[in-house]
């Protein structure tokens, strides 16, 4: 690691002797998950549990002429067969949008649809029975008469005037329109040496979690409370929401998430099918249980980056870059999705394109359209794949044209490290980045001048290979600004309590939820170090409403940073409150004593004095031994929200080394690299694996992935043989290093990590693709890069 | 995704299996390795009444040589093939095409009986069978028959099985010698089924073609044995008589379009393989020429 700058004040309460902070530990969940014991929803039973299966529509649009369940309902099993007007009755339809994203519209969205269905995937009616395999066979049961509609499928047409409005209430299909124009573009144009322009297209993306998206609803009518059990990443958000529109006040709701196989942003959202569950549980009196199957998975979970995007750069003989430009096009599907709303994407992009570059000069136009397809929403590094495409695309056209290295213009363009503190065009603020000392790095990890010698030398044999480079930045630790000033009621402070029970370990809760990045690690080596106790006497409790503070939960690359920082300060608390009555059992001052290996020590020579369990038995059961007026709180609670900065920037650099077989259109990926700075880093092989796990999505993008849609609307490709999913296979060795810029705004330092692989993994792949293909006169700008756009780009069919 | 209910019986000698399709009909299905059968079941592709499972007839697995004849039971599974030292001796281009058959989870279990008779037209397999020259051994309500190769696959998971019928095992000439094979699929990712294969199996004499057969696979409803071949054998090969080949190859195949590929592309993929093929087996890199042969 190489620090950009060294905060030798700021790592007091860190740099501890015996701390964790900066080491790779095991996770402590590891043991029960590899055991087998850990608890998902979809393995959960509950006395007189029923199961729910949605019939969904075929048509991508069609108006419901009616529904006969009779038959259905005679089947051995069912429980119950509720239409999407009986539902009504029990849960209110919700309107996906958000104050600050001026103009965003949406239409009315219902749990089951109502009258019409707008995406072949959308429930038309729950079938309830005693199991999913009954459920399934009455579902086969149910007669529904549809009339089909015109299907709004093509993003381009959307708002033609010959184009059907999917929603007749809104006008026209279009959700939400952003425009920005910075600096002096149209000038900076004329006075550039060379303008390129190319249009960007992205392949539907989706997340493909490992266990699908899962509901256990429980109305208890007795207490008139409902206990949702989901693999979530946000408890607050579902309960907040659940109440909201079932009529319920929070209080009555409790959300309790314990294990999750994966979420990448899928399970962040409010679903209709899961909304439906809930107001089920109600209705019905009984647990009822949703897992999602695999094929419904790929119809309902949320798709994500389906853009097409021009950009044009500017760009003058020396490398300089003098403008970007881009018109960003995107289909969203039927209705903005609940509560985060679909228009974050597209308003990510234009907040993004050119961010890691000194150009003012920036103008971009997005427009987020409606369609008959699945819904689109926020999935990991939101947006940030297609800006990063886009810009990085374009610097490597203009310094294809001008005839510079990919390295040098970058060199040339990008923020000097020491220009902190700064803003973009868009308007984005930059604490402190590291640009160049990350690209430094890369280029010396991957030994750039000898891979650019070995390419040159391949070339001869016929054999092409391309390096792809691309650099970006990525929005971690989100303050109110994300959703809070929107409306929405997603909490974007965490908290974290900490207690030291009678034998002398400690109990800690914290908002933030774990669906397998590590979180409760993170939680439990801050708290270990941070207060002198060994991990394993730290237990972390999260992902229940009931019992941890208030909070956001696991998203936006905000774990470490916004939840890890809220149990630092909780800690110190914490150990303050025991050194205080330390020092009066032990008849010294709190500054003369420290707390190490799970001891109160003195601080000078080290020297044992009592033990914690020692201390916590006289505080828990002699407090008659202490002092009179003596009241101490061996519990303590710490909230924590970055305010200074809108999001805590992130940056960094990838690298892509392939290779193109010209006859057949085949990608090879022989290596990647990453450099990134996500400020403190409290376990490097968290770290690393976020970062390659990111990558790997990054990867799938770029050569694997996409839903594939007919021209009705119909999801072609809705099951793992024909939706591919990037396999270990197909992945290259994924080398990551670091640059260290911590974030001043925190103690703790921290920034996110999670998102930063999947932001620039694509460009660099299409970098290195079109890099490989400079002999032949092509360059390709659409992902994925099949083999069949390969071979039609090189003519070859 | 859960299959519809089924009754189930297990099988417990080709005779009673054979029984249980006599009296059950379209009804019924065979179980071998539930690899193809079993997904189809649970996304209610299919939903047969009875599963007649032949599992445990040990007489149907296995391989063996009789004289000039490789014997493989139905029952054999893909990760038998690859261990098999009959098959690297008598038909190595089995190995070679089933170790690109799936993940090793489902060569465990899927079997060879069950590849051919599901008659995916991307699965390797069936295409090696042409290229080999095998017979397919059938047992039905009529008795015993045997059926070519190049007649079994009909169409499209279609072959001259009937419901009553029991792929038995399949015989192979053991390999002469002289013999050669290529193996080569373009699928996305390890595992896939291919969005363009070949198997081909040839007899080397000098520098030439004694006996060339070319298994293509995926390159539409059935597996197809090229007839382009026959302008291969017995001659010396020149790039400009390969070019020939090709374009008749390319006029013979009638690829169908899906996701991965338009007709166009396979067509192009199918002449890569062919150059491939010719230049490896007769280890002249100089007919290397990729779709432009
Ligand atoms: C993820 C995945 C990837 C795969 N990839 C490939 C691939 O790349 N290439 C490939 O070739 N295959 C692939 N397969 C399929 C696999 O090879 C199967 O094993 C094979 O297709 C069927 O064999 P089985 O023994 O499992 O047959 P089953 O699934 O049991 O049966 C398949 C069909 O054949 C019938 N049948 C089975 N045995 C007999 C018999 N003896 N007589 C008459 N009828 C019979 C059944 O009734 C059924 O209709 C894949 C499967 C999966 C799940």
């Amino acid at each position: 690691m190489s620090p950009v700058r060294s905060n030798p004040e700021r790592l007091s309460v860190l740099d501890r002797p015996n701390s964790y902070i900066g080491k790779t530990v095991p996770r402590p969940n590891l043991d029960r998950l590899l055991q087998g014991r850990g608890s998902y929803v979809s393995d959960m039973e509950l006395p007189r549990m029923a199961h729910v299966v949605f019939l969904r529509s075929p048509y991508a649009h069609a108006e419901i002429v009616s529904i006969d369940a009779a038959a259905a309902r005679r089947m051995p099993g069912v429980v119950a067969v509720v239409t999407g007007k009986e539902l009504a009755d029990v849960i209110t339809p919700w309107i996906g949008v958000l104050s600050h994203l001026k103009g965003l519209k949406s239409a009315p969205q219902s749990a089951i649809a109502v009258d019409r269905v707008c995406w072949q995937g959308e429930a038309v009616a729950a079938i309830v029975a005693t199991s999913r395999v009954a459920a399934e066979d009455a579902a086969e049961h149910v007669a529904v008469e549809y009339r089909e509609l015109e299907a709004v499928t093509d993003m381009r047409t959307a708002l033609d005037p010959a184009t059907p409005v999917i929603h007749a209430s809104l006008g026209d299909n279009l959700a939400f329109e952003r425009v920005l124009d910075a600096g002096a573009v149209d000038q900076a144009f004329a006075g550039s040496d060379v303008v390129v322009e190319a249009e960007f297209i992205f392949g539907r993306h989706t997340g493909v979690t490992l266990e699908p998206r899962s509901v256990v609803a429980d109305w208890d009518a007795a207490e008139a409370r409902l206990t949702i059990y989901q693999g979530t990443q946000a408890p607050h958000m579902v309960q907040n929401i659940a109440a909201l529109h079932l009529g319920l006040r929070e209080s009555q709701v409790r959300v309790v998430c314990k294990d999750v196989g994966g979420s990448f942003g899928i399970k962040v959202h409010i679903y209709a099918d899961e909304m439906a569950t809930y107001a089920l549980a109600k209705l019905l009196r009984r647990p009822i249980k949703f897992v999602a199957d695999r094929v419904e998975s790929f119809n309902t979970d949320i798709h994500a980056r389906d853009h097409r995007c021009r950009g044009k750069i500017g760009v003058r003989r020396d490398g300089a870059i003098t403008a970007f430009e881009i018109d960003d096009l995107t289909g969203i599907g039927p209705y903005s999705m609940y509560p985060r709303t679909s228009a974050i994407e597209a308003n990510q992009v234009v907040n993004l394109v050119g961010g890691a570059y000194t150009t003012e000069n920036y103008r971009a136009r997005a427009r987020v359209v409606f369609q008959n397809k699945n819904v689109m929403c926020q999935y990991r590094a939101v947006g940030h794949p297609i800006a990063c495409s886009v810009t990085e695309g374009l610097v490597d056209l203009a310094a294809m044209k001008i005839g510079m290295d990919p390295v040098e213009i970058r060199r040339r363009n990008l923020i000097a490290d020491d220009a902190y503190p700064c803003a973009s065009p868009s308007g984005l603020r930059f604490e402190q980045l590291s640009h160049h000392a990350s690209l430094a790095k890369i280029v010396e990890m991957m030994n750039y001048e000898a891979l650019r010698a070995e390419q040159v030398a391949l070339r001869k044999q016929g054999i092409h290979r391309g390096i792809g480079i691309a650099s970006f930045i990525e929005v971690t630790n989100p303050s109110a600004a994300f959703y809070g000033v929107g409306g929405a009621k997603i909490s974007s402070q965490d908290g974290v309590a900490v207690r030291l029970d009678a034998q002398g370990s400690v109990i800690c809760q914290t908002s933030i939820t774990e669906q397998g990045q590590g979180s409760q690690s993170l939680t439990a080596q801050i708290v270990g170090s941070v207060l002198g106790v060994s991990m394993d006497r730290v237990r972390v409790i999260l992902g229940d409403t009931d019992m941890t503070p208030y909070g956001g939960g696991t998203w936006a690359s905000r774990g470490a940073g916004i939840g890890g920082e809220a149990a630092l300060q909780a800690t110190k608390i914490l150990r303050k409150n025991i050194l205080d009555v330390a020092a009066v059992i032990l008849q010294s001052t709190p500054a003369e004593l420290d707390i190490i290996d799970n001891a109160v020590v003195n601080i000078g020579d080290g020297a044992p004095r009592i033990e914690l369990d020692e201390l916590a038995r006289i505080v828990y059961f002699r407090p008659d031994t202490l002092p009179p007026g003596i009241q101490p709180e061996l519990m303590a609670t710490r909230h924590y929200v970055p305010r200074e900065y809108p999001f805590a920037f992130t940056n960094g650099v990838q690298a892509a080394w392939v290779e193109v077989d010209t006859d057949t259109g085949f990608v090879k990926l022989l290596k990647h690299w990453v450099v990134e700075d996500c400020g403190t880093i409290i376990n490097p092989q968290l770290v690393d694996e976020q970062i390659r796990g990111g990558v790997v999505q990054g990867l799938g993008a770029a050569l694997f992935e996409k839903c594939a849609y007919d021209d009705r609307g119909q999801l072609t490709n809705a099951n793992m043989a024909d939706y591919l999913v990037p396999m270990s296979g197909e992945m290259p060795d994924i080398d990551v290093g670091h640059v260290v810029s911590p974030t001043r705004e925190s103690e703790l330092g921290a920034k996110g990590a999670g998102e930063a692989g999947t932001a620039g993994a694509a460009a660099a792949v299409a970098n290195a693709v079109n890099d490989a293909l400079q002999p032949f006169g092509t360059t390709i700008t659409e992902i994925p890069l099949t083999p069949q756009v390969i071979l039609t780009a090189l003519g070859r069919i | 995704m859960k299959a519809a209910a089924f009754a189930y019986a297990r099988a417990t000698s080709v005779a009673n299996a054979l029984e249980l399709l006599a009296v059950h009909g379209e009804k019924a299905r065979v179980l071998s390795g539930g690899q193809s059968l079993i997904p189809a079941m649970n996304l209610r592709l299919v939903a047969p009444d009875v599963i007649v499972d032949i599992g445990e007839l040990a007489e149907l697995r296995g391989i063996a040589v009789k004289g000039e004849t490789l014997v493989i039971g139905a029952l054999t599974r893909h990760a038998d093939l690859l261990k098999s030292s009959d098959i690297v001796k008598c038909a190595p281009l089995l190995g070679a095409a089933a170790a690109h058959v799936a993940h090793p989870a489902i060569r465990n279990r899927g079997t060879i009986g069950g590849s051919l008779a599901q008659a995916d037209p991307a699965s390797e397999l069936p295409a090696c069978m042409l290229a080999l020259g095998a017979s397919i051994v059938v047992h039905g309500p009529g008795g015993e028959r045997r059926i070519a190769a190049e007649d079994f696959f009909t169409g499209i998971y279609e072959t001259q099985l009937a419901p009553q019928d029991l792929l038995v095992a399949i015989e192979l000439p053991v390999a002469r010698t002289g013999s050669a094979h290529f193996f080569q699929e373009f699928a996305r990712r390890h595992g896939d089924y291919a969005i363009v294969g070949l198997a081909a199996q040839a007899v080397l004499q000098g520098d030439r073609f004694a006996d060339l057969r070319l298994g293509y696979f995926a390159v539409g409803d059935k597996p197809v044995l090229a007839k382009a071949a026959g302008k291969l054998a017995g001659v010396a090969i020149t790039p400009a008589l390969l070019a020939e080949a090709s374009d008749a190859l390319s006029h013979e195949l009638d690829p169908h379009e899906d996701q991965q590929a338009t007709p166009a592309m396979r067509r192009h993929l199918a002449r890569v393989l062919l150059a491939r093929c010719v230049a490896s087996l007769l280890n002249r890199p100089d007919l290397n020429i990729g779709g432009r042969a």
